[in-house]
């Protein structure tokens, strides 16, 4: 084998779903597995959002597929469970952020970012699995955040809550669906510069005060994250499965 | 709308300072006890007390209790 050629982190020959995709770490995830060799299935809500996602990918043979669909809806998921061709990987990033102090998380603000960020996901992996959408030795990755294992700043506790939820069913995930030599993990960034920490609750001032305190000096890129989820779906992580990868500029140290 | 409510509800986020000390024209981000988390609480408690929602720019360029008060105002309905 020649030496240019060897590349164990290559998505040639995957399919792989892609949820969340018109936007932030989603949209990064998707383009770049298609620059590393993979056909990709887009979802998302937003159409013109969704397309601006597939203007930026690379061509495979074949063709990339997309599903407009909303993932809290049963009524998409369902259409998009009969258009799902059969998947070697599955990245689940759509979800959602609130930011706002406990005594204020009433159980209504719990439900709707439970809603988004933890039985969305968490349904649409189950059923891919019970309907063998997802092919033997397929990888999941589930979209985690550092909120879900740390207090990493004030008024994230509704939002850590749903992540840590993920993550614990990421582990039962993993232990059970390795009978199908499927395997899960997530992904936990620190904060990442997405249009989703740009919603105005905290100011851009107190966003470059908090970057501080990541010894590595600056938030995540959306393809610092996406480089993460290329190594859980390529065959160079074939040995990992239940492992919550915490990508964060040293920030959990 | 009232003021005398608002000045009531934006004290109850406070836990060390004096209720006394907040009057329309308290300059509020001089507080010592003022903090990021309080800025989120008084966001979420506009959004609770008076159904709006309000941005962490608009208590950026707040000065005092009352120039929030007119922020809100204008926006509820």
């Amino acid at each position: 084998m020649e030496t240019n050629s060897y590349n164990p982190f290559s998505l040639a020959g995957k399919t792989i779903l892609v949820t969340g995709a018109s936007s932030g770490i989603g949209r990064t995830t998707a383009i770049n597995c298609s620059r590393m060799g993979a056909r990709v299935v887009v979802t998302a809500r937003d159409q013109s959002r969704l397309q601006e996602t597939i203007d930026e990918m690379a061509p495979v043979e074949g063709g990339h597929c997309q599903c407009l669909a909303d993932l809290t809806c049963q009524e998409d998921v369902k259409r998009l469970l009969g258009e799902l061709p059969p998947l070697d990987g599955a990245v689940l990033c759509a979800g959602n952020s609130v930011t706002l102090p406990l005594q204020f998380g009433t159980r209504e603000k719990y439900d709707s970012m439970f809603e988004v960020n933890f039985f969305s996901p968490v349904e649409l992996m189950r059923l891919m699995y019970k309907k063998k959408i997802l092919n033997k030795g397929a990888s999941v990755v589930l979209m985690a955040s550092i909120g879900g294992t740390h207090s990493y700043m004030p008024g994230n506790g509704v939002y850590g809550a749903s992540k840590a939820a993920l993550n614990s069913v990421m582990k039962y995930a993993a232990r059970e669906y390795a009978a199908r030599k499927v395997r899960v993990n997530s992904v936990c960034p620190g904060m990442v510069d997405t249009p989703l920490i740009h919603r105005g609750v905290i100011t851009d001032e107190q966003l470059a005060e908090d970057a501080k305190k990541y010894p590595l000096g600056r938030y995540g890129r959306p393809e610092d994250i996406a480089n993460g989820v290329i190594y859980l779906l390529s065959d160079a992580s074939s040995w990992l499965t239940g492992h919550d990868l915490v990508i964060d500029g040293g920030f959990s140290i | 709308m009232k003021i005398e409510d608002f000045i009531e509800n934006f004290a109850a986020q406070f836990d060390e300072t004096d209720p006394e000390e907040f009057v329309a024209d308290t300059v509020f981000k001089e507080l010592d006890e003022w903090s990021s988390l309080t800025a989120l609480s008084i966001i979420a408690m506009v959004d609770d007390e008076y159904d709006v929602i309000i941005k962490g720019n608009d208590i950026l360029k707040s000065e005092t209790i009352q120039d929030l008060f007119e922020i809100v105002q204008k926006k509820h309905k």
